[in-house]
């Protein structure tokens, strides 16, 4: 069974049909590279998975857990599937440790020396332990990002849905955000993230998915997509003629 | 006749400003307790909340503050209460205070970034823990340099108070001159003693808004 099931997914914002009858099912493990132009609504469907946004038709499940409008449902999706943003969104009035802390305490009620053990192994995890007591501003992009990585992994949820998490940073930061990610891949986190870093998506994901306005067009095995792209949309894209 | 020396001229009036003091302190801190549950109402999700908070807003700062008082003065004496003009006073300052400040609040808790709400939601908050623990701890830092900058529109808006015969600063600077026939003196101390209630507290909002700005944290 798979993990993560998106069927006829629909999405409207007022007239504008952003996503067409998406079908993606994703097993346990994968990595999964979505691709495609600026506004062809990729982000759209990562928010929707996350319950950020909200569907007009179809149906979203990740693990068994619905997406449904109530605040309830909202919960247990997303205690399923975490979310890392482009702009990485860090709660600058806390610490690094209290971003990761946080949640684990007001959602999960965990005790407090439980979640700060838990933060200490996440921050460990992408490699900034020794920045635990550091504010958002005192950190890098690169290590603010590996931050938001920790404080959603501590909610340990079985999917990370990854929106662009390298395109806010500067070039020689990407590579440990990267470095990170390519980690989790490895030990077998189940991974949708929309990126430009076509190298990478080449490197380390088992399946590419290459959305044109609205659809799912072309999807399979990076080397197949990348070496063979069927379509004009997805030679276009590649730059390859 | 009896003269008046400069230093009973200033007696008076320093004994006045207790009032002056006393009216802004009311009405800020009745104010600011009227405007938190405004904002509550404001940022809730109850429509009719929302509603109620929205006008009262409108209507508070739709009209002047002195036809407020007015009202407080006069329109309860139509319903045969005797209301006193320190009660008229402090009930319209209190009212109007709040309606200025619930609408500060509510531009700040509407600046914290929309990433804060979306990343605290898909951490599983609901929306009680995401104002109680992301929102409100920032909208408050970046509310208190006009909150403080709003005091002093207060302490200014006492003055208006004497108009209905409550002896605060600016009567008894009226008083004082129908006394002693020296209305520069007289008056020109009376702005001076507002000017010394203002001034640090606009002082005191410039350097905090300056402080909040470089180090937008808190240790
Ligand atoms: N909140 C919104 N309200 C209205 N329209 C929206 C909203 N969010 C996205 N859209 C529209 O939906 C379409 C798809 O947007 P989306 O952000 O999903 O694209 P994208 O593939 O992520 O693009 P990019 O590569 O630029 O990030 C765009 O036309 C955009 O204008
Ligand atoms: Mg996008």
């Amino acid at each position: 069974m798979s993990l993560i099931e998106v069927t006829e997914v629909r999405k409207r914002f007022g007239s504008n049909e952003v996503l067409k009858g998406i079908n993606i099912d994703i097993d346990p493990g994968e990595v999964i590279a979505i691709i495609g132009k600026s506004g062809s609504g990729k982000s759209t469907l990562l928010r929707c998975i996350n319950g950020l946004e909200m569907i007009d038709d179809g149906s979203i499940a990740v693990a068994g857990a619905q997406l449904l409008p109530d605040e309830l449902h909202l919960k247990a999706l997303r205690l399923k599937v975490g979310m890392i943003f482009q702009q990485f969104n860090l709660f600058p009035h806390l610490t690094a440790g209290g971003n990761v802390m946080l949640s684990q305490m007001v959602v999960k009620k965990t005790p407090k020396a439980a979640a700060e053990a838990m933060a200490r192994k996440m921050l460990e995890r992408v490699g900034l332990a020794h920045k635990y007591d550091a504010f958002p501003d005192e950190l890098s992009g690169g290590q603010q990002q590996r931050v938001a990585i920790a404080r959603a992994l501590a909610m340990q949820p079985i999917a990370l849905l990854c929106d662009e998490i390298t395109s806010a940073l500067d070039p020689e930061l990407v590579a440990e955000v990267l470095a990170v990610v390519r980690e989790l891949a490895s030990e077998g986190m189940t991974l949708l993230m929309v990126t430009h870093e076509m190298k990478f998506a080449r490197d380390v994901c088992s399946r590419v998915v290459f959305m044109h306005e609205g659809r799912v067009h072309e999807i399979g095995k990076p080397e197949d997509v990348f070496a063979n792209p069927k379509t004009p949309e997805l030679k276009q894209f590649l730059g390859v003629h | 006749m009896t003269e008046f020396s400069l230093w009973d001229i200033v007696r008076n009036l320093l004994l006045a400003t207790r009032w002056t003091v006393l009216l802004s302190l009311v009405s800020f801190i009745g104010g600011g307790l009227v405007a938190t549950l405004l904002l509550f109402m404001r940022i809730g999700r109850r429509r009719v909340f929302q509603f109620i908070a929205k006008y009262y807003v409108e209507l508070f700062q739709g009209t002047p503050l002195l036809m407020q008082l007015f009202l407080a003065f006069f329109g309860l004496g139509l319903f045969g209460v005797d209301v006193p003009a320190w009660l008229a006073a402090g009930f319209a300052l209190i009212l109007w205070s709040a309606a200025f400040l619930a609408e500060i609040w509510r531009g700040c808790v509407q600046s914290v970034a929309k990433g804060q709400w979306e990343a605290s939601a898909s951490l599983g908050m609901g929306y009680v823990q995401q104002m109680r623990y992301v929102v409100i701890p920032q909208a408050l830092k970046i509310a208190v340099p006009p909150t403080v900058g709003f005091s002093v529109q207060i302490v200014k808006g006492t003055a208006l108070t004497s108009i209905i015969g409550f002896v605060e600063l600016s009567k008894a600077g009226t008083i004082v001159t129908n006394a002693t026939f020296q209305p520069f003196t007289v008056y020109g101390l009376v702005a001076l003693i507002y000017f010394a209630l203002c001034w640090p507290l606009s002082k005191c909002s410039q350097i905090l808004e300056r402080k909040l700005n470089v180090a937008h944290r808190s240790h």
